[in-house]
């Protein structure tokens, strides 16, 4: 779609959209609305209580954008690496990272920052610096990616 | 059963952002990361769109005394910082860098993503899982 608008505008139109997603789940169920949450209280079990909220949450995070799919007449190109040793590398580190700071993008950044925590804010100073970084080593140093 | 058709529109619609902003390009990510090659600002905007809606959410939660179905407001955070946080943070940063996934669009990625996202989803789950451990030793190293 971004054939139309640059991309800076679909994003300020998708970030609101998430925003509002994690607006919701505070206002009417009383949640963070944190990913790594959401699905690490299901892995570790800690979250079983309320697991069919988290599965509904989860389940509409697959359901909807597979359903507007069709709606896009291009492909969704992701450009994942094909190199799978990296993608399973990355994988790892954000599964134990996000538990370990019990938070990621959307906890910490969307729900933290906005609520002036500072854990939210530190943790999202950290991750970006990491982040930049990572991609500095690996793609300028290393040219793995 | 409120509640569970409230989460799943709120998952719906932070897929359908996720979707809508570009985030399912894993370049877009890591073009916003890297400040010395192409920077790519897209990501900003989404961040700073996403904050928007949620500094009006806290206010009203501040005013209101129970969640509109039920429960209670979740509490302040622990103000402290602790090490977890910082180590944590550090390593969720460096694999976000080397693939351009975060928790909420790898897992949406299960509707584009193809096979690398599944791997990458995979992966991150096997990390959640050694994750409790890992933190029991960092403690441990930590209190020494």
């Amino acid at each position: 779609m971004s054939f139309i608008q640059p991309d800076w505008i679909w994003g300020l139109v998708g970030g609101l959209m998430i925003g509002s997603a994690a607006a919701l789940f505070l206002l009417f169920n009383g949640r963070i609305m944190g990913a790594s949450g959401i699905i690490g209280g299901l892995v570790d079990r800690s979250g079983l209580h309320d697991w069919a909220e988290r599965g509904a949450f989860l389940a509409g995070l697959v359901v909807v954008p597979a359903l507007m799919l069709p709606l896009y007449s291009v492909e969704v190109s992701t450009n994942i690496t094909s190199n799978l040793a990296v993608v399973i590398a990355g994988g790892l580190l954000v599964g134990i990272g996000t538990r370990l700071a019990n938070g990621c993008t959307s906890g910490h950044g969307v729900c933290g920052i906005s609520r002036f925590s500072l854990r939210g804010i530190v943790a999202t100073v950290f991750y970006l610096l990491a982040g930049g970084l990572s991609v500095v080593l690996f793609r300028h140093l290393l040219g793995v990616i | 059963m409120q509640r569970v058709l409230l989460s799943a529109a709120s998952g719906g619609l932070f897929g359908a952002g996720l979707l809508v902003s570009g985030m399912t390009d894993t370049t877009k990510v890591q073009g916003w990361l890297d400040v010395f090659g192409a920077w790519d600002p897209t990501l900003a905007f989404v961040l700073g769109g996403a904050i928007l809606p949620m500094l009006v959410a806290w206010q009203i939660a501040n005013r209101r005394a129970a969640p509109a179905l039920g429960g209670t407001f979740p509490s302040r955070p622990d103000p402290r910082l602790g090490h977890n946080l910082v180590l944590g943070s550090v390593l969720f940063g460096a694999g976000w860098g080397l693939v351009g996934l975060c928790p909420g669009p790898a897992i949406a990625s299960i509707s584009w993503g193809g096979t690398g996202g599944i791997v990458f989803l995979i992966a991150m789950v096997a990390g959640m899982v050694a994750a409790p451990p890992i933190r029991a030793r960092v403690d441990r190293l930590a209190a020494a």
